[in-house]
């Protein structure tokens, strides 16, 4: 069969595609972005961004109930906003198919935790596998599938940032034809969980959980290598490969399949191995459970909880008298932290927010970035759609001190996610903190997914697009205000109009993002400094933006200045931002 | 294929230079050879000005996509001083290929930091191979400045024991057929002559 090179997440499309599935919501979320955005390139297949992960998991559910075998898609944190529905439909199971997919994110490159799902699958009783290279993603959600309709369960996927955006070389297979089950089928005492049937399928949960643990035993997926006795490592996803690599010649358990464990499996190769070492990032998730069954295990003992792992990781682990690589070069080198792109509204947003000296609830998206130094926007960020909870609270305890004082940003994406309830809220229970929703028409931060607001679908048709300040306005907030985030003038005056009005206001800061297409940006010329007529004072420094340096010790006769600032111009983007909160008319 | 044992590539440099797409190219290339080839990076925040590394492993059977700090055999550095960040992953025999191409990090920008001096001339006081290359340059005379990554592609191809012609078939199939010329001649100016 024809081998592509392939990324874990095109690789998890490709086998869902391969399994005959057609069905997929989603929302996005890095790592797990890109899996949906595969997948809906692939013929006759539904694909749909979700506003929020509890809807997507509910909307396949919904699917699964009609016979189709569905997917969801989440990244780790997107499984907490689902996991209501998730823990239940544990218990009614499905008449089509069911996987979910928790893309986690060890070290947290793009996350606010790093929370470890695997103990999802345990709390929730869904079985759960985990591949450790896109091979195995392909071959592993194919699997999932499998397992789903044989045990009337939904299934878990697990990957990691590593697994899903690591590429190797990939062998396909035929896509099966897809067959049609969807049908209506009624069966309300198993689908309808009041007390009294949801009792009768706990105990089926359990009957599940006996049947899957006897699966997992001649699970395929759980394999033993057995080589030098002396060393044993049990392991499982990407960390396996890290082992293998430093340490080929030890055996190993390497488990495809991470719940139910597989008992007999374990007990067989701890008796066959001298010295047994678990191998896992984030939580002793593993070890527990195989400590539990009396078995001696090295774990957390030497391995990080935190982070990532890496071959290096492991190596010095298990050898800790060989020094760790270090670097010959003795200076510490300056840091290069992401930062909003040269011409983002947001950046002017955030500037015109700073002078106000509120206190800034954030949220999740490229906003987020405005924390850094020298715009130093955010002072909370917590989850997604928490920013308006949070400043209705603050506001709420801190009466007449928080007056004028409390704001929360959210973007467009976000804010229809799940800021829509919390801002309900804040107007039901009547309190003075401003919001700011920052609109760039799309969801910026994971790519440029559409969402509710931006009157597309993933398929790329036109939609019903969200009316936000009709929206807002039927919540029952009043004070609702548009503006041009670009306009430093009208958003600093708009800001502080709002904080010192009372009760509950919004005020919408529409631009689109400077990379997104479809908004067809003209591009504008580059600014310069006029050497002569800049003063030094680094206010345009203040806003952070990429094209922006300072240039040391270019001084002017009658000035104090001690340089002057100057512009990339081939960074530039033209948006005059710079140009606004110069005194001096010196850039144009 | 000529050697089974894994051989470590890594690329490092800014967001925007085309890091990805080079080593999604190596990849090919090292798969058309005919080896078992893995690659990472980290994407996401990665290109808004951040650093960006790609791992690109490749041998008979490749376990872990990402180096053992210390075994790095190749740095290819697209930033003069992102070479600097990354020199605890290289193996003590490590070669380089450097872009000469300076991008001030943010806090060098506002005077807060300085950018590193004589860092060609450090690397080569520690490394056996240092090849410095005007990417930038080179890939406007071949037509384009985005095409520097290729230029650094050819530099690198000139260290690997892989058919020309398997380098010209991916690069062919990577780039639209009008910038293929372009992209062609490009590697071939990355080539020492």
């Amino acid at each position: 069969m024809k081998k592509e090179l392939m990324s874990g997440n095109e690789a998890i499309a490709r086998g869902v595609y391969e399994a005959g599935v057609r069905f997929a919501a989603a929302y996005p979320g890095t790592p797990s972005t890109e899996i949906m955005e595969q997948f809906a390139r692939y013929d006759g297949v539904y694909a749909e961004w979700a506003p929020n992960e509890k809807v997507a998991v509910e909307v396949a559910i919904g699917a699964a109930l009609g016979g189709a075998k569905a997917l969801a898609v989440m990244k780790h944190v997107g499984v907490n906003v689902a996991a209501d529905p998730i823990f239940t439909v544990s218990y009614t199971g499905i008449e089509g198919a069911l996987v979910i997919i928790s893309a986690d994110d060890p070290s947290m490159h793009s996350s606010q935790n790093e929370q470890d799902n695997r103990n999802y699958a345990k709390f929730a009783k869904i079985p759960m596998l985990e591949p450790s290279d896109p091979q195995e993603a392909k071959e592993y959600v194919k699997l999932a599938f499998a397992i789903s309709e044989q045990f009337d369960t939904p299934v878990f996927l697990r990957t990691t940032t590593r697994v899903s955006h690591s590429k190797s070389v990939v062998t396909l297979s035929e896509p099966r034809v897809p067959e049609d089950k969807t049908a209506l089928a009624h069966h309300a005492a198993k689908y309808v969980m009041v007390p009294i049937n949801a009792r009768i399928r706990r105990v089926e949960v359990e009957k599940r959980q006996k049947a899957l643990q006897k699966f997992a035993e001649t699970f395929p997926e759980n394999k033993m290598e057995i080589n030098d006795p002396a060393v044993g490592i049990i392991t499982a996803g990407m960390p396996y490969n890290y082992a293998k690599d430093v340490f080929p010649d030890y055996s190993y358990l390497k488990l495809g399949m991470v719940y139910p464990l597989p008992v007999k499996m374990i007990r067989h190769f701890a008796s066959r191995v001298k010295k047994i070492y678990v191998i896992e990032e984030l939580d002793p998730y593993l070890e527990e459970q195989i400590r539990a069954l009396g078995i001696e295990v090295t774990g957390k003992e030497i391995f990080p909880y935190t982070n990532e792992f890496d071959p290096g990781i492991i190596r010095s682990a298990i050898h800790a008298d060989k020094p760790a690589a270090a670097s010959t070069y003795p200076e510490t080198l300056a840091q290069r932290p992401p930062n909003l792109c040269p011409g983002c509204p947001h950046r002017g947003l955030f500037y015109a927010l700073k002078k106000s000296k509120a206190y800034v609830h954030g949220d999740i998206g490229c906003y987020t970035l405005s924390y850094l130094k020298p715009l130093e926007g955010l002072h909370s960020c917590i989850c997604m759609g928490a920013s308006i909870g949070m400043a209705h609270g603050m506001s709420k305890a801190l009466k007449e001190k928080g007056k004028g004082k409390v704001v929360g940003v959210i973007g467009d994406s976000t804010f229809l996610h799940s800021g829509i309830t919390p801002l309900m809220n804040m107007a039901y229970n009547n309190s003075d903190a401003l919001i700011i929703i920052l609109d760039n028409s799309t969801t910026a931060m994971t790519g440029m997914q559409e969402h509710p607001g931006t009157g597309y679908t993933l398929m790329g048709k036109e939609a019903k697009k969200v009316n936000l300040n009709i929206l807002i306005s039927a919540l029952g907030i009043e004070n609702i205000r548009v503006i041009d985030p670009n306009n430093v003038k009208e958003a600093r005056s708009a800001i502080k109009d709002e904080l010192a009005s009372s009760g509950p206001s919004v005020i919408i800061a529409q631009s689109p993002c400077v990379l997104f297409k479809r908004a067809n940006q003209k591009s504008k010329p580059p600014l310069k400094v006029d050497p002569d007529a800049c003063e030094g004072c680094r206010s345009c420094l203040e806003l952070n933006c990429p094209p922006i340096a300072w240039k040391k010790g270019v001084t002017k006769k009658g000035s104090k200045r001690k340089g002057i600032a100057v512009i990339d111009e081939t960074l530039c983007n033209g948006c005059g931002l710079c140009a606004q909160v110069c005194r001096f008319g010196a850039i144009s | 294929m000529k050697e089974d044992r894994v051989k470590s590539i890594l690329f490092a440099g800014v967001g925007g230079q085309g890091i990805i797409r080079a080593s999604d190219i190596l990849c090919e290339v090292m798969m058309e050879a005919g080896y078992d080839v893995k690659k990472s990076e980290v994407h996401g925040m990665a290109q808004r000005g951040g650093c960006v590394t790609s791992h690109v492993r490749y041998g008979r059977k490749v376990y872990s996509p990402l180096a053992e700090p210390g075994t790095v055999e190749t740095l290819v550095s697209f930033e003069k001083m992102e070479a600097l960040r990354y020199l605890k992953d290289l193996s003590p025999n490590a070669s380089i290929i450097l872009n000469t191409e300076q991008i001030n990090p943010p806090a060098v920008n506002t005077g807060d930091a300085d950018y590193p001096l004589d860092i060609i001339e450090y690397l080569k006081m520690h490394y056996p191979q240092v090849m410095a290359i005007e990417a930038l340059l080179l890939a406007q005379r071949a037509g384009n400045l985005k095409a520097a990554n290729v230029v650094l592609l050819g530099a690198l191809s000139s260290l690997m024991d892989i058919p020309h012609a398997i380098w010209e078939s991916v690069i062919r199939k990577s780039f639209p057929q009008k910038l293929v010329k372009l992209n062609l001649e490009a590697f071939q100016m990355g080539i020492p002559a």
